[in-house]
């Protein structure tokens, strides 16, 4: 392939050249982070809560009012809902993973330790909660009725037995001999002892890191929060709709001096703590694909137009005994080399992007191999943008060449 | 001269209807980008009260454990406790000062036909309304005398009165939370913030509060806050023991009014400090900050970062869009060499040809920013909807709009700069050979 005639004709309109250079360039850099960090977020939003989802849902009971018991409302709401049809069973808690708020303390392996072994939330639960959750219990055992304990907000929280994640577990006793340890949930309070290990249970804050998103701990213990207690629901497998709707009316016609709030699927849980993911996530996504089109567009602009200004030139090499693919070919590898040129430039530009991110927004080092697959895809794109002009090209008649003007 | 060059323009414009298209789009893709991610940023960052924002100082003390602090990078905690709120409100050393919390009611209607509901609303101390100045339709704030005889009233935002009272002035009467009454002392007008910069510890777009009451009059009924409480020792058991303890769950907020005061109060925090050091409390070094309402906001990351990196993406974007432009525009002009050579030939100076060129690329980024305001609008709209709690700062003010024209006429220019200068070149006894 005869490169010399190419560089030499690109030679003459270097500023078009740097141009769709310099465009591809910036393309590059931009769609490589931007993948990347769609890539982080969709990761983010897929991290499994341990939890089942699906059939679940979880509101708020707040009683007003002098002489509001809310603890033998507490009594009665669960009897009513454990026997309600469609309900598998619930459990009274303070919250709920990715639901944003909820309880966190220090884990100690020592009283009176002066810096925390680890954090962890905890969820203040009784005994059907693991199998209203759905925690996949992998050791041990479930708390027992009679360990569930009821306190109010100005005392002091006491658990004698603690259900952990596997993750905080592993994280106290690296041996895997957690089960039967003691560990303390305060600087000074007493001993609680580890009686269970679920597989996973996920902390309520989504911007907790991968490292600790796992520390959760289940304590058998009844707190109101003022008159406030919240509920959570399995249902049987596909009735969660139907249950919630007739849970929401049976809970207000028990008991009319309270207020119960919005209802929420686990799932909209999700959904509701991820709407920022989400929405980086699309709106990163419609800017490459609008940065693409732009790209693509731009090129098939500048190559039409070179066709047009070498009309003539293409008529005479045509008449020359130039082949129709020769000239096809003359334009491709003509974009082959702008666009190549522009993408070494983009590389660079991609990774100090990168580092921009970096140092500014803590964002991790984007993979080596974006940069090499964005190669692949914007050769791919420049070749068929350049494809149309090329092909009008290579029709142009041999004859073109003998008119003047 | 101007206008038969527009028409000129024009002209050629409608010559290459698909080169035109192309270069209006990319223009007008790139300018809403650009003004979409602007505006959110700027409304998101906006100063909510320009004319005492500097006066206005966020009170932080640490009071944290001598062994970990509240932030790993050395920030003080972003709340005080309840003792040093209340001690700084009686010390009242600054000119205006407010603590303040989030509390969570039950509303009882007296009108039997609405059901009770939740209501979010803020506890507080009088200078809160002089402070941070919302305006109100009816009455007013409650006084400070009010404030330490505990009084059982309350301010209602401006939605809250309509649901309860339709809208009517409802000062005097009475509405009651959580079994008891208070009395309505003032009803707030609308009060439009684009963040809720006075509470950013529960997320600043959070719902507007619906209610204010006194501070000492939630204490009296026990009332604990709906923010967030942090605790760095167990307190002991009992509400008297929670109040005593160093558990932080108070916002408080001060008002300095000259440098001078700002000075005085910083030592005077230093001084408190310092005695309270002697009790055996504050065992980390002094770090008490006075933040005033923009570098508390900026403290707080008011602007996300996933806002900053969109909009500086959507920047990139603009100029790959205007590095579109210019080659377009140079291919475009460059196809015209000779009609320019002919122009130039009959008399034409450089200076006109350059002045004709200059409006056609002035049209193209006119018809672009048309484009990219009504896209601008398009995309506020779907920012509005991929983040719900962005309602208040997804909106096109004037001062938006004009940005956003002006940015497009002046990126059309200077694209189209370069590719005008290149056609003013041309030399005419070049064009005219055959």
């Amino acid at each position: 392939m005869e490169l010399r005639p190419i560089l030499s004709a690109l030679m003459r309109s270097k500023v078009s050249m740097i141009l769709i250079g310099l465009q591809v360039a910036l393309t590059l850099a931009i769609v490589c982070n931007a993948l990347f960090i769609i890539g982080q977020r969709l990761d983010r939003m897929h991290r499994p809560s341990g939890m089942n989802e699906t059939d679940t849902f979880w509101f708020g009971s707040n009683g007003f009012g002098q002489g509001y018991d809310v603890k033998a409302v507490q009594q009665s709401d669960l009897a009513l809902l454990r026997q309600m049809p469609g309900v598998a069973d619930a459990t009274s808690t303070n919250s709920v993973p990715m639901s944003g708020g909820g309880w966190g303390t220090g884990v100690n392996l020592q009283p009176k330790q002066k810096t925390q072994t680890a954090r962890t939330t905890l969820y203040m639960v009784d005994a059907h909660a693991l199998d209203t959750f759905g925690f996949n219990l992998v050791a041990g055992r479930n708390f027992k009725p009679e360990e569930i304990e009821s306190h109010t907000q100005s005392e002091r929280l006491q658990s004698a037995a603690v259900i952990m994640s596997k993750a905080l577990a592993d994280k106290l006793f690296p041996n895997g001999d957690a089960l039967g340890k003691q560990i303390y949930l305060d600087d000074d309070s007493p001993a609680s002892t580890i009686v269970g290990i679920v597989e996973r249970a996920q902390q309520p804050w989504v911007w907790a890191d991968n490292d600790s998103i796992e520390n959760a701990t289940l304590v058998p213990t009844y707190l109101p929060y003022g008159n406030s207690t919240r509920y959570l629901v399995r249902t049987e497998p596909g009735r969660r709709d139907e249950v919630m709707k007739a849970v929401e009316q049976k809970m207000s016609e028990a008991n009319p001096s309270r207020i119960i709030g919005k209802l929420r699927s686990i799932e909209q849980v999700r959904r509701e703590a991820y709407a920022g993911d989400r929405a980086m996530a699309i709106i990163l996504g419609a800017v490459i694909f609008a940065l693409l089109g732009v790209t693509a567009l731009g090129i098939v602009g500048m190559a039409s137009f070179w066709v047009a200004q070498r009309t003539k030139q293409i008529g005479t090499r045509r008449a020359l005994g130039a082949t129709k693919f020769d000239i096809l070919r003359y334009f491709q590898t003509e974009n082959f080399i702008i666009t190549t040129m522009g993408l070494i430039a983009g590389g660079i530009l991609a990774y100090a992007f990168s580092l921009w991110l970096m140092q500014n927004y803590q964002s991790p080092r984007l993979p080596w191999y974006y940069v090499p697959i964005g190669f692949l895809c914007l050769w791919a794109l420049g070749q068929l943008a350049v494809l149309g002009p090329a092909l009008r090209a290579s029709r142009v008649p041999p004859a073109v060449a003998t008119r003047s003007v | 001269m101007f206008a038969y060059y527009l028409q000129l323009g024009l002209r050629s414009l409608r010559r290459n209807p698909i080169l035109t298209a192309l270069m209006v789009v990319g223009i007008g893709l790139g300018i809403a980008a650009s003004m979409t991610t602007l505006t959110v940023l700027h409304l998101m960052g906006s100063n909510p009260i320009p004319w005492k924002s500097d006066k206005l100082h966020y009170v932080q003390l640490d009071n944290w454990s001598a062994d970990d602090p509240f932030f790993d990078d050395g920030r003080p905690p972003d709340q005080v406790t309840y003792r040093d709120a209340v001690a700084l409100m009686e010390a009242g050393k600054a000119d205006k000062q407010a603590a303040m919390f989030k509390l969570s009611l039950p509303i009882q209607p007296e009108n039997k036909e609405l059901k009770p509901f939740q209501s979010l609303g803020r506890v507080t101390y009088a200078d809160f309304f002089a402070m941070f100045e919302p305006r109100f339709k009816y009455g007013g704030a409650w006084n400070r005398d009010q404030d330490h005889s505990h009084a059982r009233v309350v301010v209602l935002g401006k939605d809250i009165n309509e649901k309860l009272f339709g809208g009517q002035d409802s000062v005097g009467r009475t509405v009651r939370m959580n079994g008891v009454d208070y009395s309505i002392v003032g009803v707030l007008d609308d009060w439009k913030l684009h963040s809720k910069y006075y509470d950013l510890t529960v997320g600043a777009f959070s719902e507007p509060d619906e209610f204010f009451m006194p501070f000492t009059t939630a204490i009296d009924l026990k009332q604990r806050a709906s923010g967030n409480n942090s605790c760095w020792k167990t307190p002991a058991d009992g509400w008297d023991a929670y109040l005593d303890s160093d558990c932080i769950w108070i916002q408080m907020w001060v008002q300095l009014d000259s440098p001078a005061r700002l000075a005085e109060y910083k030592s005077f925090l230093d001084s408190y400090v310092g005695e309270q050091k002697k009790l055996g409390r504050f065992p980390r070094p002094i770090n008490n900050r006075l933040l005033d309402v923009t570098e508390w906001m900026r403290d707080q990351r008011v602007i996300s970062r996933d806002v900053e990196v969109q909009t500086g993406l959507a920047f990139a974007f603009l100029a790959v869009c205007l590095v579109n432009t210019i080659g377009l525009l140079l291919a475009k002009f460059t196809r015209k060499s000779g009609e320019i050579g002919l122009r130039r030939a009959l008399g034409a100076s450089r200076r006109e040809v350059f002045a004709q060129f200059l409006i056609e690329s002035g049209v193209v980024g006119l018809t672009g920013g048309f484009l990219g305001l009504l896209l601008t609008g398009l995309g506020l709209l779907a920012v509005r909807a991929l983040y719900t709690e962005y309602k208040t700062v997804a909106q096109l003010d004037w001062s938006m709009i004009a940005t956003t024209i002006v940015l497009a006429i002046t990126s059309a220019v200077l694209a189209g700069l370069y590719p005008t200068w290149r056609a003013c070149r041309v030399q005419p006894a070049a064009q005219l050979k055959v």
